[in-house]
């Protein structure tokens, strides 16, 4: 329990913010703890991120805020302080409101900008009429200010505000545009208080550096003071003022940003950092073992202490506070004074050597890939060494992820050449002859789709040795507990079904499937981009060993360019089907040549 | 750590499916209808067709029917041919609907929209109409010719949905992941697809197996036993159809048979769908 | 475990259509569908025709014994049928009668179909349309007071009463309610249409009560569950979730956003039902004895009168697909995704 401090109240001031204490929430009928133990400032004009990896209860504290908690879950303790507009001075628990007035303060004072953009608007109703609805219900001014109101806001996010654009339906509009108009809609009211929940997932790298300086200008220029929530620590380093992060419903360390990136405190923080890559140097990533306990299946004491590096016995004994070790700097663990200093530089390694010698196992020339009567891959010409990684960058619809399928066989309809060893490939693989299937393996993206939930895993990874003649039966059934071992799945899970698996645990079976096969080659697309960021530092730590011991190329495809200086040899630079830049990692990272790639590089988040 | 092994798959759908009450009464109530239609014509106080009394007499539990036939003895015979055509249409319609429906989502491109412009021609049929239109040139209707109807019109509609079903797993990663380590074809269907589908399959089958039942007892309202002399509940009805007022047993008895059957496996099928819903 | 979010394709910018040009992609559109209506129903009247005509031999079905005895009666139903021509040029010359207004004489009473079936076209249509007036309302008042109480009691209540109706075959259904408020417990209703003068059963509405109250037992249970459903999925979809989060009152939320989105899978429903329809009337007809086309339609098959057969299948099948291009037709007009997708 935090000693409540007397200014609390003075936080609050005429001019907005807000205060939370105590939050609790729980799950409906049980007495199991989603998020418990909040406390958060939030002060006129400034922007605080709201930092988890998935299952935190980040996104509960942000919709608390309003008074809203999802079905299943009841927020059951706690208080949400808000400036009362018709008593200047006081305030108001929003908590303790009746649902009328949550009704008239939600949306007025306290605006919400959603996760998915697509789904946050009604497919049917066109957006103009969509943006005034709000002020239309309050009877707040006439038709015409209403519309001039919409027109200005949606100047104000830089989108179009004539006629034409006000009759569209959302499905007419690109992810970017859709994200700007949720947040026209929120700020027309005018209100004090702002809640985002991740509402740049699944953008550009350039849209979302868009969506964030807009957000970040309209919260200066009004005093809206903002709760960001996320899951990108990268994100956050450049918006926010104050940085909280959450793991299993508990802050486990806030304080301003320079502070939380520079001299981070708490062992989880310092290993989410651990495990981000960066722009500016290669690094060796790492993950936490381990996974993130759901409500109810929390460990004694501290909740990090089963997956700490730094643990000891008198972390089970009992939750620590969150206690002040500087100004404005709370920390929820009791070693802090311990455990030494956190150096950013720590995992450093050196980049890859631009002149290492090359033998090239994989060369694609020429390559154009169709979809019906459409080109979207325009003349790709690049090649793969034994035992190297190349990254193919770009950003939603560069063409990377069709690349890789045509190389994999998944896709057919292209032309130009892929050579295998000095053979050409088939266009797809059912074509091609069973050694080069198996040498060539493909791990998709998203590990909840790419395998079969009926199949226990010992069934999925034996299936390409049974396939490709490797072995069989009880041979095979050991070859896959050691290929388990290899991916650090405990041997338990033999039996398990893969629909009882996490995420990450499910790309590390498919890592261990691909490598069932024994290949040369694996193309990765985007393994990591559907996984929280210290599940991804495994499977990269993981990957850099396979590379390592057996000599495995890889073809790495993401838009996180980070990733790629931590990951990669080489890398292909990708805008709308063609090849803009290509180079060893260092020399096209330190110094680029073409305009969109410096583009790329000025856009993305960096916390180095 | 030891290792673990979950339960097989089969026995944890059917608990699943225990847990929704729909489904236990109505596979209950199924259970006993079926065990009531294949152990009661040992039980019957009369013969099929023993005169029990003049016609439409009170004597008995129901009364006599149009013949003076024990309405009740005629009612335990009159399950088991209704019970055993409703079974194989049900079956031959789930079967060959499966395979057009899943091969043709799975081929996609041409092959799907022909063999769905091919589906829907049948599909323009109400059922009742295909059965009725192809009995108009026979003389007399036997057994198999109302099994393979009743299956043939429920096969374009099963068709359609078991694609609907199959698409959306067509797609998914695993499949394709499937053909790149280069499967045949029919080990991808039976191995990945399939078993994928049996929870929507499992309710649509139950689904299918209650218009079944419906459309062969409409049959027999309509005339169409292949036996006129054997008991059946459809044919029931109509013989007994004139004395609706003054002995309501003859038909009344066989009508809340069906209806109590159809309502049984129609609530278990959807007790089906709701355990297949709930999965993954 | 919430997932974390993966990268969709950002979806492109779509210029909104211009005039004319939308007009000619509207126009293509419907051209291709109606081309495939078309195309349907000449499969079905090849279906139609094959399995009356090549599948047995009416002839002898009519005759029974007396196939071999009675040669003069053979030889004028062989006559009628043109059995000494070949199956192709049978079905042509069917198929061009059909087309041209003459499709073909009774078996039974050596009468032209046409003349005997129009009437009895008009009085079915009259118990469609009437009882999908009648289901429409009810099937949604339910639906929305279902979703009301969502989850709770009186929901699953309703929705176990509906569930069970929904399976009963529809002459199980029309049987009981006749023994219920006509014969045995009340008597109310008339069991059978009477007919009337005019020989339309609607001057003696008495007896379409029961007729129509049969079909709307039948049909409703299944459209209110699907009208349920989708009410339920988008009150607990995303964008509703945000109108409430915007402060948006209850009401507002349900009628504005909820229902917009409900209506179209809700018309494809009804559509269905209402094909379905088509063939529901046959049993339905049969056990009221409505002089409708279901009745005599089975009185026909009884007869083996394969013409009669032949003329009454394509008018059922060709409302069947008619409505479900009309559905189809609604519910793309009311989707504005797939409106612009098409003028594109």
């Amino acid at each position: 329990m935090t000693t409540t401090t007397p200014d609390t109240d003075h936080q609050v001031t005429p001019t907005g913010g807000l205060v939370v204490e105590d939050l609790g929430v729980t799950l409906t009928g049980r007495p199991v703890d989603v998020v418990d133990d909040i406390d958060l400032v939030l002060r006129p004009g400034e922007v605080v991120g709201l930092v988890g990896e998935s299952g935190s209860g980040k996104t509960t504290v942000g919709t608390s805020l309003l008074g809203y908690s999802r079905a299943g879950a009841v927020i059951s303790a706690g208080k949400v302080l808000i400036e009362d507009r018709a008593h200047p001075g006081a305030v108001r628990d929003v908590l303790k409101l009746s649902w009328k007035e949550v009704r008239q303060l939600r949306g007025e004072e306290i605006a919400y900008v959603p996760q998915d953009p697509a789904s946050a608007l009604n497919p049917s109703i066109r957006i103009g009429k969509q943006i005034v609805e709000l002020l239309q219900l309050r009877g707040i001014g006439t038709a015409e200010s209403r519309l001039q109101g919409a027109r200005d806001g949606l100047a104000e996010v830089g989108l179009p505000n004539d006629d034409e654009f006000l009759k569209r339906y959302a499905h007419q509009l690109s992810g970017g545009q859709v994200q700007r108009v949720a947040l026209a809609m929120a700020f027309l009211p005018k209100p004090k208080v702002l809640v985002l929940d991740e509402p740049t997932t699944g953008l550009d790298v350039t849209t979302q550096k868009m969506v964030l300086d807009t957000m970040a200008e309209l919260c200066r220029s009004h005093g809206v003071s903002a709760l960001y929530v996320t899951h990108d620590l990268a994100v956050v380093a450049n918006i926010a003022d104050r940085v909280a992060v959450m793991y299993a419903g508990q802050i486990a360390e806030l304080g301003p940003r320079e502070t939380i990136f520079a001299h981070p405190a708490h062992p989880y923080t310092r290993a989410l950092l651990d495990s981000i890559p960066h722009l500016s140097q290669a690094r060796a990533l790492k993950g936490i073992p381990g996974r993130t306990p759901a409500p109810g299946a929390r460990p004694e004491g501290c909740r990090f202490n089963d997956r700490c590096a730094y643990a000891v016995d008198k972390c089970r004994e009992g939750v620590p506070e969150l206690r002040t070790i500087a100004p404005d700097h709370d920390v929820r663990c009791i070693r802090v004074e311990e455990i030494g200093e956190w150096d950013i530089h720590r995992g450093t390694v050196p980049d890859s050597d631009p002149s290492k010698a090359r033998d090239v196992i994989l060369s694609v020339e020429g390559l154009n890939v169709f979809y019906g009567r459409k080109r979207v891959v325009h003349d790709v010409s690049f090649d793969l060494a034994k035992g190297e990684v190349v990254a193919l960058v770009g950003e939603s619809g560069s063409g990377k992820t069709t690349i890789s399928r045509s190389v994999g066989g998944l896709h057919k309809e292209w032309t130009g050449a892929i050579t295998f060893e000095g053979r050409e490939l088939a266009k797809s693989a059912r074509r091609r002859s069973a050694e080069d299937r198996r040498r060539i393996q493909y791990i998709f993206q998203n590990p909840y789709l790419s395998l079969n939930p009926r199949l226990t895993i010992e069934q999925i990874i034996k299936r390409p040795m049974e396939l490709f003649g490797i072995a069989k039966g009880r041979q095979a059934t050991d070859r896959v507990l050691e290929l388990m071992d290899q991916v650090a799945l405990g041997s338990g899970m033999l039996h398990y079904q893969a629909s009882r698996l996490s995420g990450g645990e499910r790309q590390r079976v498919a890592i261990a499937r691909a490598l069932a096969a024994e290949p040369d080659v694996m193309i990765c697309d985007e393994i990591t981009s559907a996984l929280d960021v210290s599940v991804q530092g495994s499977i990269v730590a993981l990957l850099e060993g396979l590379r390592k011991e057996r000599g495995i190329s890889m073809l790495f495809v993401t838009h996180n360019l980070a990733l790629v200086r931590s990951i990669a040899a080489r890398v292909e630079i990708l805008q709308a089907g063609r090849v803009v830049e290509a180079g060893s990692v260092v020399t096209v990272m330190e110094t680029p040549q073409e305009d969109y790639t410096k583009k790329l590089l000025s856009n993305s988040p960096r916390i180095d | 750590m030891s290792a673990t092994t979950s339960p097989p798959r089969s026995s944890s759908f059917f608990r699943k499916a225990l847990r929704q009450k729909r489904f236990t009464f109505g596979f209950s109530v199924t259970v006993l209808v079926v065990a009531f239609a294949v152990f009661a014509p040992h039980l019957s106080p009369y013969g099929e067709n023993e005169t029990a009394g003049p016609p439409f007499a009170k004597d008995g539990v129901f009364g006599t029917d149009y013949l003076g036939q024990d309405v009740l003895s005629r009612l335990m015979h009159g399950g088991q041919s209704i019970l055993v055509i409703s079974l194989l249409a049900t079956l031959l319609g789930m079967v060959v609907g499966v395979l057009i429906g899943v091969v043709a989502a799975y081929s996609g491109g041409w092959w799907d929209e022909v063999i769905m412009r091919l589906n829907d021609v049948l599909l323009a049929f109400p059922q009742i109409l295909l059965a009725l239109v192809v009995l108009t040139a026979l003389e007399k209707p036997s057994n198999l010719v109302v099994i393979v109807l009743v299956g043939a019109s429920h096969a374009p509609r099963v068709a359609r949905v078991s694609r609907g079903v199959a698409l959306g797993i067509v797609s998914r990663d695993f499949v394709v992941a499937a053909e790149a380590l280069g499967e045949r074809r029919s080990r991808v269907i039976v191995a990945e697809v399939l078993p994928n589908m049996t929870g929507p399959l499992l309710a649509e089958a139950g689904l299918r197996l209650t218009y079944s039942i419906g459309l062969v007892a409409a049959l027999g309202f309509l005339g169409f036993a292949t036996d006129p002399g054997a008991a059946n509940w459809g044919l029931m009805m109509k013989e007994n159809q004139l004395a609706l007022s003054t002995q309501p047993w003859g038909v009344v008895a066989p009508v809340l048979m069906i209806a109590i059957f159809t309502i049984a496996t129609n609530l278990m099928a959807d007790g089906l769908a709701q355990a297949s819903q709930k999965g993954d | 475990m919430t997932q974390v979010a993966t990268l969709p394709d950002p979806l492109e910018e779509v210029a909104p259509p211009r005039g004319r040009s939308g007009g000619a992609a509207w126009g293509l559109w419907l051209l291709r569908r109606l081309g495939l209506a078309v195309f349907t129903l000449w499969l079905v009247s090849i279906l139609v025709f094959l399995a009356t005509a090549a599948l047995g031999d009416p002839v002898r079905a009519i005759l029974g014994r007396d196939y071999d005895s009675n040669v003069a009666k053979r030889e004028q139903l062989q006559g009628l049928l043109n059995s000494d021509h070949s199956v192709l040029w049978r079905y042509f010359h069917w198929l061009g009668g059909l087309l041209t207004g003459d499709p073909g004489t009774s078996l039974a009473n050596g009468q032209p179909v046409w003349g005997q079936v129009s009437s009895n076209v008009l009085n079915t249509l009259a118990l469609v349309l009437l009882s999908a007036l009648v289901m429409i309302p009810v099937a949604f008042g339910i639906a929305m007071i279902s979703s009301h109480f969502r989850r709770r009691r009186p929901d699953t209540v309703i929705q176990t009463i509906l569930l069970a109706l929904a399976g009963v075959p529809e002459f199980v259904t029309g049987i009981l309610l006749v023994a219920l408020f006509s014969t045995s417990v009340f008597h109310i209703f008339p069991a059978v249409t009477i007919s009337s003068a005019t020989g339309h059963p609607w001057d003696a509405p008495k007896g379409m009560v029961l007729p129509v109250a049969t079909l709307v037992v039948a049909v409703s249970p299944y459209v209110s569950r699907i009208v349920r459903a989708t009410l339920l999925e988008v009150l607990d979809s995303d964008y509703v979730e945000l109108a409430r989060l915007k402060g948006i009152p209850e009401p507002v939320v349900m009628r504005k956003h909820a229902l917009l989105n409900a209506i179209v899978p809700g018309i494809q429903v009804i559509a269905l039902q209402l094909a379905w329809l088509a063939g529901g009337v046959v049993l339905v007809e049969t056990l009221f004895s409505y002089p409708g086309v279901g009745f005599q339609l089975v009185d026909a098959v009884r007869s083996h009168d394969v013409p009669m057969v032949q003329l009454l299948s394509m008018i059922i099948a060709g409302v069947y697909v008619v409505v479900n291009l009309v559905a189809d037709l609604l519910s793309i007009l009311l989707t504005p995704r797939a409106r612009t997708a098409i003028s594109s």
